[in-house]
This record gives structure tokens, C-alpha cells and sequence, in this order.
């Protein structure tokens, strides 16, 4: 492909970038050096090495690859750049299976208290946002990286954008997962639900994500068809709005720069108010917006119909994002928030119902005409009862937000529970099906390694959910009710303990249904590897497309 | 030009596109959080809220490490069981010096918002070590390990510092004794515990953890629980002039 003619010399990117990781790597040496804890020291000699890395790697490539950077086309059809997708999707199926694990010692820790052994590093404390990063942030984000980078580029017909860049945004993630969970076992937190990593880590976050937002959107540019298709609107709202959000909630004034320790600029009622309307939309945009962008090219792709009604996305998209970013307030439901503020969130909740069915309406009725394939893809069937979850969940949710039914699900299990059914059903699902589908599209095989073994995974998964989502319904009415019975005599019936004891059989059938949910995943893993180890090579079909219009 | 027609132009123009997600996504977040920083409600002082000493701060630092939160709620609801079972429902003033703010979202355990000066030091030191050895159905972790860690008495002062540049009023002779306050505050024959006392007040002097030497992680954190809900007097508290 090269021309001999063209001397080979390094690009802009690749000389800037390995002197901007020698720098990086130099300052970490000294920050790890002064570090005034252990913690911090250990976090800067891990980002010095991958710095060192990172140079090693940017000039290793190189020298080893041809003098003239890989074409945007080749033969008239885009060289689409799947390297990056195939890491984050090996890294999605690792840190879910991660993740997974992590919950069902987290929910044995519950019934079986023994189980923290005293220690600090493997206390609840500490897991469980281990837990909730590792399936959240690393599961679901290198799944929306990988699903993101490939419909982009397919939707647009373009190749991604930038030469490293697409790998910056990868490696450079999956990096701040490393140090957020790591510093999550060594005590280091912000001690904020879902935003625990401490200040370095957020900035590290915050220049990656922008470069995932540029290497996106510079797809989007340079497309080759007139229009942007439905699920990048999902996905660009994704991406855009997560930075707003977690510009808002993650100001933070470190001790030293070279601690851990930082504290957040808000206080009190107006880090509440932050911390809900971040805690809330990171379930809007990074759990529901990006995955329903899965939702839209996915499911149209798998079943071979087109999206059922293209004006309905257009009402679903707007009325999604506008009216996602109100409801943060439902989570502070009869605290010290002003009234008006908890009914506006209640409100705005509420009316969220008719958008997030208006989208499970659309995905669902893609299917129109192809319901058959149901019985014969366990793909599919899984793609669809994701949308099904959701619809289940989107309803629960509102529902929840009513201020009477939240003074008694608030602070129980029930809220765990609706997350669940929400997470492990919808995003979970979703994902899963998202993988399947693109594992063999992105290592360009004929089809799974087995389709039975996907039928396993989706009733052991399935089983799995009904146990947990059951299970979480009935312990947290039951403490909600405990928690408010009087006798007849006007005492309070049950001191708090009694609700605790009352919770154990539950949280046995909680772990139970985790576990299963686990093993699902552990067979995806086999199948997904099985896939791309012994799989038939698909051959190409050359095939001149038309823009479409 | 139909509805549909018009909308084309954010369908081919991905600038246009983010500019609008933009706007729409602005104005949730604008209307319902900058009110909270001029509200009367949300920015009243209550007498008798202060800011940590510097021990109870040392506390509640290993309070947010250990992720305490993640079970235990600090927000009493004004609903008749939670005021029964754990006292006046909790201002927005108890927790303006919160950074970050611990209301939680869940309670595995009870609520702490009010948790001070209801059990003796000793209790709380075994229920810490050893749940289970005290309420047998717990299924709280313990920590025996808070007591073997000493807390750095010459650090406290940086995140006073950091704290005071964030909002909260730490006065300079607070920032300069803070090392000093640390360690009187653990222990009631300090010299300098009466200084101390005159400088936060409702502080309580004693050796939290019963141990002699410098104050533990046990000591903190016991101090911090202890004074978590003591600050505000709701016998002198007027109900009607601060109603949300």
C-alpha cells in the first residue's frame, strides 16, 4: 500500500503525545516520591509506568508500521478501525464478569457478616463501590465505547477519526477504572454514590472524555451520509451531557496535590442537590441514553427491519433528555431539600413514564413482522426482554417518585431491587445481546460459536434476575412496613434490628439469584471466546452502497 | 415546512445537534439547583451548628473512607415513626458544614443523623470492633483495626485549610491550635482542653477509645458519632421561624 517514495516520518500525534507521556511519566516519578500517603504514592508509580508504557508502545508502533498511515478507504469501502472496539469489548466481558462477582460477595457479605473477615480492603464499605463502578463505569462504559466506535463509524460509513486517538480513549479509560477500583479497596473516596473517584482520577476522566467526545464527533463530521443517524443522537447526548455532569458534581479542592484526600466544594444541602442531579442522570444518560443508542442500531440490525417509527425517536430523543435532567430531586424525597424542589423532581418523574415507553414502544415494535425470529435467535429474545426490563423498570421508576410510595420504599431494599430489575435486565441484557452481535461483526465471523449455549445464558440470567428483583421487592416493603407499624397501644411495633433479622432469607435468595446471574455471564465469556478462537471467517462481500436519503 | 422537515437541520448538522442537546439539558439542572444557594431555607443559620474539631473531623474522614454511608442514612424524615424512633427531623443547617454531605440513600443500618451522646463511648468502641458481639444479629463489618491506627494529629490542620478555602468558617486560631485540639480533645488532663472547649462549642473532652497516647482512628470516630444531631437545642429551636 505504501509507496516507497514517502519517507517515513512521525505524525504530530505520535511525536506530541510521547513527549506529552515522558512528561507525565517524569512527574509522576516526583509526585509518587513526595506522596504524603500510600495510597497516592502507589497510584502515581502505577500512572508513571503507564506513561513509560505508553511511550514504549507509541514508538514500538512506529517503527513497525508503514510509512504511510492506514487509508480511509480501500477498494471504494471505508477501512472501518476495529482494533479498538475488540479491546473494549474484551475489557466490557472482563470487568462485567468482575463486576458481577464482586456483587455476590458484596450480597453474601449481607447475609453472611463473617464474610468481611475484618479487614479493611475486602469490607462492604469498600466493595460495594467496587461493585458499582465495576458494572456501571467499566462494564457499561467499555461496552457504550465499543458499541459507540462501531455504529459510528458503520452509521456514517467513515473510519474513525484520529490515529491514536481511538486508542488514547480506550486504554485511557480503562486506565481510570484501574485506579478508581484500586483506590476504592485502599480507603481512597470522595464518599459520593457513584462519583467515589477521588480528584486525579476525575481529571484524568475528564481528559479522556473529552477526546472520546472529539474522536466521536469528528466521525460524525466527516460521515458520508447526508443524515446523523438515530442512535448517534443517543450517543452524542450520552457523551455531552455525562461531561456536564460530571463537571457539576466533581469540583473538588485536593489537601496537597500530592494526597489523595480532596474535598468537594459543595456542601451540605447543595452537594445533595449536585450529588442526585449527577446520581440520577448518570441513570439517564450513561445507563438509559447511551444503551438505548444500543437499542436503535442493534435491534433494527439483528431482527432486519427498520426502526418502527422514525418520528416517534424524534419525540423519544428530545422528550428524553429534557426531561431526564429534572428528576434528580426524587432521591431527596422529605429531607431538608425545599419542598418545591422535591415536587418538581417527583413531577417532572412522573411525566418521564410517557418518553421512556414511547422508546420501548419504538424498539419493541421494530419487531413487527419478525416476531418469529424469537423462537429461533436467542439473540434477539434477549435484545427484546431487555426492552421489556426496561419498560418494566421505567414504570417502577416513576411510580417510585410519588412522594408517598417513596416514604416507604426510600432508604429499603426495594430501591436496590428497581435498580436490578433496571440493570441486570435492561442494561445487562442489552449489552449482552449488543456483544454477541458485534464480537463476530468485529472479528468478522459467520455467526456465534453457539447459539444453545446463548439460550443457557439467557434463562440461567433470566432466573437469575426474577430471584433477585423478587426477593429485593419483598424485603424492602417488608422493612418499609416494619419500619412504620405501631401497636395498638401506639409504641412502634419493631425496634430496627428486628427489620435487619427479618432481611436474612431474602438476602440469601438475592445472593442466590446474583449467582446465577454470574454463572450466565461466565458462559457468554466461553461462547464470546470460543467465537473468536475456532470461528469461520466470513468473507466480504463487495458490495458499492448508496448514501441513503 | 412541516415540524418534521425543520427538524433535518439538527438531523444534518452535528454542531447544531449538540448545541441543542445542550440548551435542553441546561435548563432541568438550572432551575432546580441555583435557587438553593440564595433560598432563605437552604442557606439559614441555626444556632449552635459548627464546624468539626478537629478530631470529629479526623472521624468523619474515616466515616466517608470506610463508606459508612453506603448503610447508614444521616436524614431524619418528618414522618411520625422516623421522628419517634430517631429524633427531630434533621435541618439543612446540621449539615451545611458537610463537604461532602452524608444524607445517604439507604439504611441496611439505622440513621446516625442522631446517634450522638445515645450510647457510651465504651458501647460504640465494641460495637466497632465487634458487632456482633453486642447486637448478635448484626450484619455490620467490624473494624478492631480502627484502634490500632493513630491518627496524624500534624495533618489535620491542611484539611481544615482546604475546608475553610471551600466555605467553611475554621478561624485562624482554630487553624493554628488544630494539631493541639486533636489531641486535647482525647484527653480530658490535657492542659490545653479548656482552651480547647472555649473554642468549639458543645465540644466533649474524653478519651473516647480508653486508651492512653496518641488519639486512634477509634478515638475519631467515636468522637464524631457522638456529636453527630448535638448541636442544635430544639427545646430553644423555633419551629415556626425556620418552617421549609
Amino acid at each position: 500500500m505504501s509507496q516507497p517514495s514517502i519517507s517515513k516520518s512521525m505524525t504530530i500525534g505520535e511525536s506530541g503525545l510521547a513527549v506529552v507521556f515522558a512528561v507525565t511519566a517524569f512527574l509522576c516519578v516526583i509526585a509518587s516520591a513526595k506522596a504524603l500517603d500510600a495510597p497516592f504514592a502507589f497510584h502515581a508509580a502505577l500512572s508513571a509506568a503507564a506513561s513509560v508504557a505508553a511511550v514504549f508502545f507509541i514508538v514500538n508502533r512506529y517503527f513497525e508500521r508503514p510509512a504511510a498511515l492506514p487509508p480511509q478507504e480501500i477498494n471504494g469501502r471505508p477501512n472501518y478501525n476495529m482494533g479498538p472496539i475488540k479491546f473494549a469489548s474484551f475489557m466490557a466481558m472482563f470487568w462485567g464478569i468482575a463486576g458481577f462477582l464482586v456483587g455476590l460477595i458484596i450480597a453474601s457479605q449481607l447475609a453472611w457478616p463473617a464474610l468481611n473477615f475484618d479487614l479493611p480492603w475486602i469490607s462492604f464499605g469498600r466493595l460495594r463501590p467496587l461493585h458499582t463502578s465495576a458494572v456501571i463505569f467499566a462494564f457499561g462504559g467499555n461496552v457504550l465505547i465499543a458499541t459507540s466506535f462501531y455504529v459510528v463509524q458503520k452509521s456514517c460509513r467513515a473510519r474513525l477519526a484520529g490515529d491514536l486517538a481511538p486508542w488514547f480513549v480506550v486504554l485511557g479509560y480503562n486506565f481510570f477504572i484501574l485506579i478508581a477500583g484500586t483506590g476504592y479497596l485502599l480507603g481512597v473516596t470522595q464518599g459520593k454514590e457513584y462519583a467515589e473517584p477521588e480528584w486525579y482520577s476525575d481529571l484524568w476522566l475528564t481528559i479522556v472524555w473529552v477526546v472520546y467526545l472529539l474522536v466521536f464527533l469528528v466521525t460524525v463530521i466527516k460521515r458520508k451520509e447526508p443524515h446523523i443517524f438515530v442512535a448517534n443522537w443517543f450517543y452524542l447526548a450520552f457523551i455531552v451531557t455525562i461531561a456536564v455532569l460530571h463537571l457539576g458534581n466533581n469540583p473538588a479542592l485536593p489537601v496537597s496535590v500530592f494526597g489523595s484526600k480532596s474535598y468537594i466544594a459543595w456542601g451540605g444541602i447543595q452537594d445533595a442537590m449536585f450529588q442526585w442531579w449527577y446520581g440520577h442522570n448518570a441513570v439517564g444518560f450513561f445507563l438509559t441514553a447511551g444503551f438505548l443508542a444500543i437499542m436503535y442500531y442493534f435491534i433494527p440490525k439483528r431482527a432486519e427491519r427498520p426502526i418502527y417509527s422514525y418520528r416517534l425517536s424524534i419525540i423519544h430523543f428530545w422528550a428524553l433528555i429534557f426531561l431526564y435532567i429534572w428528576a434528580g430531586p426524587h432521591h431527596l424525597h422529605y429531607t431538608a431539600l425545599p419542598d418545591w424542589t422535591q415536587t418538581l423532581g417527583m413531577t417532572f418523574s412522573v411525566m418521564l413514564w410517557m418518553p421512556s415507553w414511547g422508546g420501548m414502544i419504538n424498539g419493541l415494535m421494530t419487531l413487527s413482522g419478525a416476531w418469529d425470529k424469537l423462537r429461533t435467535d436467542p439473540v434477539l429474545r434477549m435484545l427484546v426482554v431487555s426492552v421489556a426490563f426496561y419498560g418494566m423498570s421505567t414504570f417502577e421508576g416513576p411510580m417510585m417518585s410519588i412522594k408517598v410510595v417513596n416514604s416507604l420504599s426510600h432508604y429499603t431494599d426495594w430501591t436496590i431491587g428497581h435498580v436490578h430489575s433496571g440493570a441486570l435486565g435492561w442494561v445487562g441484557f442489552v449489552s449482552f445481546g449488543a456483544l454477541y452481535c458485534l464480537v463476530p461483526w468485529a472479528w468478522n465471523r459467520k455467526g456465534l460459536y453457539s447459539l444453545k449455549l446463548v439460550n443457557w445464558h439467557f434463562w440461567v440470567a433470566t432466573l437469575g434476575i426474577v430471584l433477585y428483583i423478587s426477593a429485593m421487592w419483598v424485603s424492602g416493603i417488608l422493612q418499609g412496613l416494619m419500619w412504620r407499624a405501631y401497636t395498638s397501644l401506639g409504641f412502634l411495633e419493631y425496634s430496627f434490628i428486628e427489620t435487619v433479622e427479618a432481611m436474612h432469607p431474602f438476602y440469601i435468595i438475592r445472593a442466590t439469584g446474583g449467582g446465577l446471574f454470574l454463572i450466565g455471564s461466565l458462559i457468554m465469556a466461553y461462547n464470546l471466546w470460543m467465537t473468536v478462537r475456532v470461528g469461520e471467517q466470513e468473507v466480504q462481500m463487495p458490495v458499492a452502497l448508496q448514501p441513503a436519503e | 415546512m412541516s415540524f418534521w422537515t425543520r427538524h433535518q437541520i439538527f438531523e444534518k448538522n452535528s454542531i447544531i445537534l449538540i448545541v441543542g442537546i445542550l440548551l435542553v439539558i441546561a435548563v432541568g439542572g438550572l432551575v432546580e439547583i441555583t435557587p438553593l444557594f440564595y433560598l432563605k431555607s437552604t442557606i439559614e443559620k441555626v444556632d449552635g451548628v459548627r464546624p468539626y474539631t478537629p478530631l470529629e473531623l479526623a472521624g468523619r474522614n474515616v466515616y466517608v473512607r470506610e463508606g459508612c454511608y453506603l448503610c447508614h442514612s444521616q436524614m431524619v424524615r418528618p414522618l411520625r415513626d422516623e421522628v419517634e424512633r430517631y429524633g427531630h427531623f434533621s435541618l439543612a443547617a446540621e449539615s451545611m458544614y458537610d463537604h461532602p454531605f452524608q444524607w445517604g440513600s439507604k439504611r441496611t443500618g439505622p440513621d446516625l443523623a442522631r446517634v450522638g451522646a445515645k450510647y457510651s463511648d465504651d458501647w460504640h468502641v465494641t460495637h466497632l470492633t465487634n458487632p456482633r458481639a453486642i447486637v448478635p444479629q448484626s450484619v455490620m463489618p467490624g473494624y478492631p483495626f480502627l484502634s490500632k491506627t493513630e491518627v496524624d494529629p500534624d495533618a489535620i490542620a491542611g484539611d481544615m485549610r482546604a475546608l475553610r478555602t471551600v466555605g467553611v468558617p475554621y478561624s485562624d486560631e482554630q487553624l493554628v491550635n488544630a494539631a493541639a485540639d486533636l489531641k486535647a480533645q482525647a484527653d480530658p488532663d490535657n492542659a490545653g482542653a479548656d482552651a480547647f472547649t472555649k473554642r468549639y462549642a458543645k465540644a466533649v473532652v474524653r478519651n473516647f477509645d480508653g486508651k492512653a497516647g496518641t488519639p486512634t482512628e477509634m478515638d475519631a470516630l467515636v468522637a464524631y458519632l457522638q456529636m453527630l444531631g448535638t448541636l442544635v437545642d430544639f427545646k430553644i429551636y423555633n419551629e415556626k421561624a425556620n418552617l421549609r
